[in-house]
């Protein structure tokens, strides 16, 4: 049931994907990001999703891995599109279809999803493709000019890589937990929204008091090994680019190039596509 | 209750890259009135088949049936028999302590009893949750303390009451005494003992990886091994497959490593490989052959 999570769920392979260096994936991501909202047309929008589809592709995940990332924003997804197919503001030369919809509010309210669910997929792909360590590395990396202002980057990717270590483990222990009041006749599925509420007591403290109780274990072995987050650690595993990380790097300058020649020439595209059409 | 278990099986992650095989055709019987021990490593699929028993996990393939209530028909039906079922065999799950959630101790072992009997009268309740703490040798003294107070085995026993009071006809127990100290061990065990001599509890099903607390305890055993039995029946059966056990990497209890080591040079005796009978046996040898 929990281990349907897929944040934060490593699929591992050995893949192109895989083997970028975790700053390039960053970068592309915020990338793809940028590309997806510059983007002003279903061209621009495609050629985004083509490129997260060849990325797939070349990292071996199954698309129902990624797919299933959707499900958690679903209601958002479905939710604002709703609303902005209903508060549209027509504008002059709007085609009318029906009450107070437009043709034009259907566009928009698609585009919309399409680029919401683009982002989501876009992002699953990258913790599906990195391990929480080497995106912390990444994250640490990346961040580090901001060491100048003595701001604790370190600490800051540490605890990051806690946190998402930590998902899992309490999945699982959630889990457990919900079996073991189960076992007790505890009812999670049925009743209204107060009662379903209140059935989760049981669960959240018994979660809260270990996650304390971890937290206090951890924090203890860290301890014991002398951890203190001084600048002279050194690195297990070195972070370099390779020659994948240029090639990626410049497939994606193409294609931001590409999004925005689509926005200039997007109207002329429609206008070609109509003629070729009739 | 008779539980019987018929070529059951179970995948985890099915579909996937991590699909794992936990039960592969396990057959089992457990009969009314005996102390079952299941035997075997993390991942031999031990865990998953107890947690069949009382559906907590439904049953995929095969046929399981606990008492008159069969399992394994149409999963709507038996769902609605979910909460007879889960009263009527416990589930006291490995560090049962990690569960206590409510202030007080009678607020947390009354949980499972209003669970299972919505409709019962605060003094029914407080009939009940005396009763379970009793029966674990807890005094209406720990009744307003809050269990996280406690030491770590008066909370194993608070949480093992929160089960019994539903007074269930089976109780399950995963490593029932798994981090308690040698006293806290035999008393647990002794307690338990009680429990099944008493008829409290008829069925007592233990799951461990302490050879000699399964062989001086149980009546029955079985031992999984990824996803399969290897062996059942009495413990006296099962302990006598030495070498087998061993490269399972379970070994066998030191009563029964000690008549096999007794026999290579010639000295054999017949015992059921209970610490008092093996001792009364080389006792006897030891006299007849002087």
């Amino acid at each position: 049931m929990l281990s349907d999570v897929t944040f934060g769920q490593y699929y591992p392979s050995n893949s192109f994907v895989h083997k970028l260096d975790p700053r390039t994936k960053i970068l592309l991501l915020i990338a793809y990001i940028v590309m997806i909202f510059v983007a002003q047309n279903f061209f621009g929008l495609a050629l985004s999703l083509l490129f997260l589809a060849v990325a797939v592709i070349f990292s071996g995940v199954p698309f129902t891995s990624i797919l299933k990332s959707i499900k958690g924003i679903i209601f958002l997804v479905v939710f604002t599109a709703l609303l902005n197919i209903l508060f549209y503001a027509p504008k002059e030369g709007d085609t009318h279809l029906f009450w107070i919809i437009y043709l034009e509010g259907l566009f928009s309210a698609g585009f919309l999803a399409l680029r919401l669910v683009s982002l989501v997929m876009g992002s699953s792909l990258l913790t599906l493709t990195t391990t929480p360590v080497s995106l912390t590395d990444g994250i640490e990396s990346l961040l580090s000019p901001l060491k100048l202002i003595k701001f604790p980057v370190h600490d800051l990717a540490l605890i990051m890589s806690i946190a998402l270590r930590s998902i899992p483990t309490l999945a699982n222990e959630t889990e457990r937990i919900i079996n073991a009041q189960k076992a007790r006749g505890a009812d999670f599925d049925s009743g209204n929204i107060i009662s379903r509420a209140k059935a989760l007591i049981p669960v959240l403290i018994p979660l809260l008091i270990s996650a304390f109780r971890r937290g206090d274990e951890l924090g203890d072995a860290m301890d014991a090994r002398c951890y203190s987050g001084s600048k002279v650690r050194t690195k297990y595993k070195k972070l370099t680019f390779g020659v994948r990380d240029l090639v990626a790097f410049l497939i994606v300058c193409a294609l931001i190039a590409g999004v925005i020649l689509f926005n200039i020439y997007g109207a002329q595209l429609w206008a070609l596509i109509a003629s070729l059409w009739s | 209750m008779r539980i019987v278990a018929e070529n059951l099986n179970f995948t985890y992650n099915k579909k996937s890259k991590f699909a794992v095989d936990a039960l592969k055709d396990v057959s089992l019987t457990i009969e009314e009135g005996s102390f079952f021990g299941i035997i075997g490593h993390t991942g031999s699929g031990k865990s998953t088949f107890i947690q069949h028993l009382n559906g907590l996990i439904p049953v995929e393939n095969g046929r399981l049936t606990v008492g008159d209530i069969d399992l394994s028909g149409k999963q709507k039906e038996v769902k609605k028999r979910y909460k007879e079922l889960r009263a009527k065999v416990g589930m006291v799950f490995q560090y049962p302590e990690y569960q206590l959630f409510a202030e007080t101790v009678f607020e947390d072992v009354a949980f499972g009893y209003r669970n299972f009997f919505p409709d019962a009268q605060p003094d029914e309740v407080k009939t009940a949750v005396f009763g379970a703490l009793s029966l674990l040798g807890l005094g209406a003294e720990y009744l307003d303390k809050s269990p996280l107070d406690l030491s770590g085995g008066q909370k194993r026993r608070v949480a093992i009451a929160g089960v019994l009071v539903s007074n269930p006809e089976v109780l399950v127990l995963d490593e029932p005494v798994a981090g308690l100290d040698p006293a806290g061990k035999n008393e647990l065990m002794a307690l338990l003992h009680k429990l099944h001599d008493s008829k409290r509890v008829k069925t007592i099903v233990i799951v461990s990886h302490d050879m000699d607390e399964v062989c001086e305890n149980c009546t029955d055993v079985a031992v999984f091994s990824e996803g399969q039995i290897v062996f059942k029946g009495k413990p006296e059966e099962v302990f006598k497959n030495v070498e087998q056990m061993n490269d399972l990497r379970l070994g066998v209890p030191v009563t029964s490593f000690l008549t096999d080591e007794l026999k290579k040079i010639g000295v054999d005796i017949d015992t059921d490989f209970t610490q008092k009978d093996f001792i009364e046996k080389i006792a006897s040898h030891y006299k007849n052959n002087k």
